[in-house]
């Protein structure tokens, strides 16, 4: 291990995995949360999918449907797996600082 | 560098995961031609996309009426012999209740942001599942593949099914 400039922080998830305090959320912890889900380097297109789920749970309470998120992010269902592969609405709602999205669609 | 720690498990989700048998990869059948006959396959196919599970459509009989080109976007809900209705049998089998029952279940579904059958099934295949029609039951209709919506991937025996299901959860519906 290098050493670490800044100091080791310690943030709490909860029994999902997903962040407990949405407040420990930041753009630096949202690509070490990216990594930890395989997800790789987060690239624009990937920001603009947290960035809509992040302003749709802020409205709504919860994470967009992935209809919703395709229609209006203007995402394809075929771009959002490929971006999060393996499970695109509970990846980038976990990398977003997000609890898991409840619905079934 | 952050540390990750993950709160204390309540005692259900804690049974879950140490049990370390997540599905990998379910074929679902979907045998039935009504509107409420298909979508619990197609919820279930898309739900196991959304959770990283491989998933294969296999259907059948009345289920061809799903991916039928000029079938799939006018499937409907029976309103006789489904107790569960709750409309009385002689009243259920009244010119207009099913296209009723069916415009009602579908403006349901779409408060609940489930699409329509033929979105569904392009959203479904934009996910990575496959899509198979059952040969016997294309045959016994006399159909063949310019019959179907394009997502089909072909048209498979119950053998190639069960060779395309090695290692799957099968569910018939």
């Amino acid at each position: 291990m290098t050493s670490e400039t800044k100091q080791e922080k310690t943030v709490l998830l909860d029994q999902d995995g997903h962040l407990a305090n949405r407040e420990d959320w930041s753009e630096e912890l949202a690509q070490e949360l990216a990594n930890m889900e395989d997800v790789g380097e987060l690239t624009d297109r990937h920001w603009l999918v947290i960035k809509y789920i992040q302003k749709e749970f802020d409205e709504n309470g919860d994470a967009p449907s992935i209809r919703k998120l395709t229609k209006e992010s203007g995402v394809s269902t075929k771009e959002l797996y490929q971006l999060f592969p393996k499970g695109p609405a509970k990846k980038a709602a976990k990398i977003a600082g997000l609890p898991k999205p409840k619905g079934c669609i | 560098m952050t540390q990750f720690v993950t709160k204390e498990k309540t005692k259900g989700s804690d049974e879950i995961k140490s049990s370390n048998e997540q599905i990998k990869k379910v074929s679902l059948i979907i045998s039935k031609g009504s509107l409420d006959g298909v979508y619990p396959g197609l919820i279930m196919g898309n739900g196991a996309r959304m959770e990283g599970i491989e998933a294969t459509l296999f259907f059948t009989f009345f289920g061809l009426e799903a991916i039928i080109d000029d079938k799939m976007d006018n499937l409907k809900v029976p309103t006789v012999g489904n107790p569960a209705m709750h409309i009385p049998t002689m009243l259920g089998g009244l010119p207009g209740m099913s296209s009723f029952a069916t415009k009602k279940m579908k403006d349901e579904m779409e408060k609940l942001d489930i699409p329509p059958v033929r979105e569904f099934i392009e959203m479904i295949h934009d996910t990575g599942a496959e899509i198979y029609a059952c040969k016997a039951t294309v045959d016994m209709f006399h159909l063949d593949e310019s019959d179907f919506c394009e997502q089909v991937d072909g048209i498979i025996t119950v053998g190639e099914f069960y060779e395309k299901s090695a290692g799957s959860e099968i569910i018939f519906t």
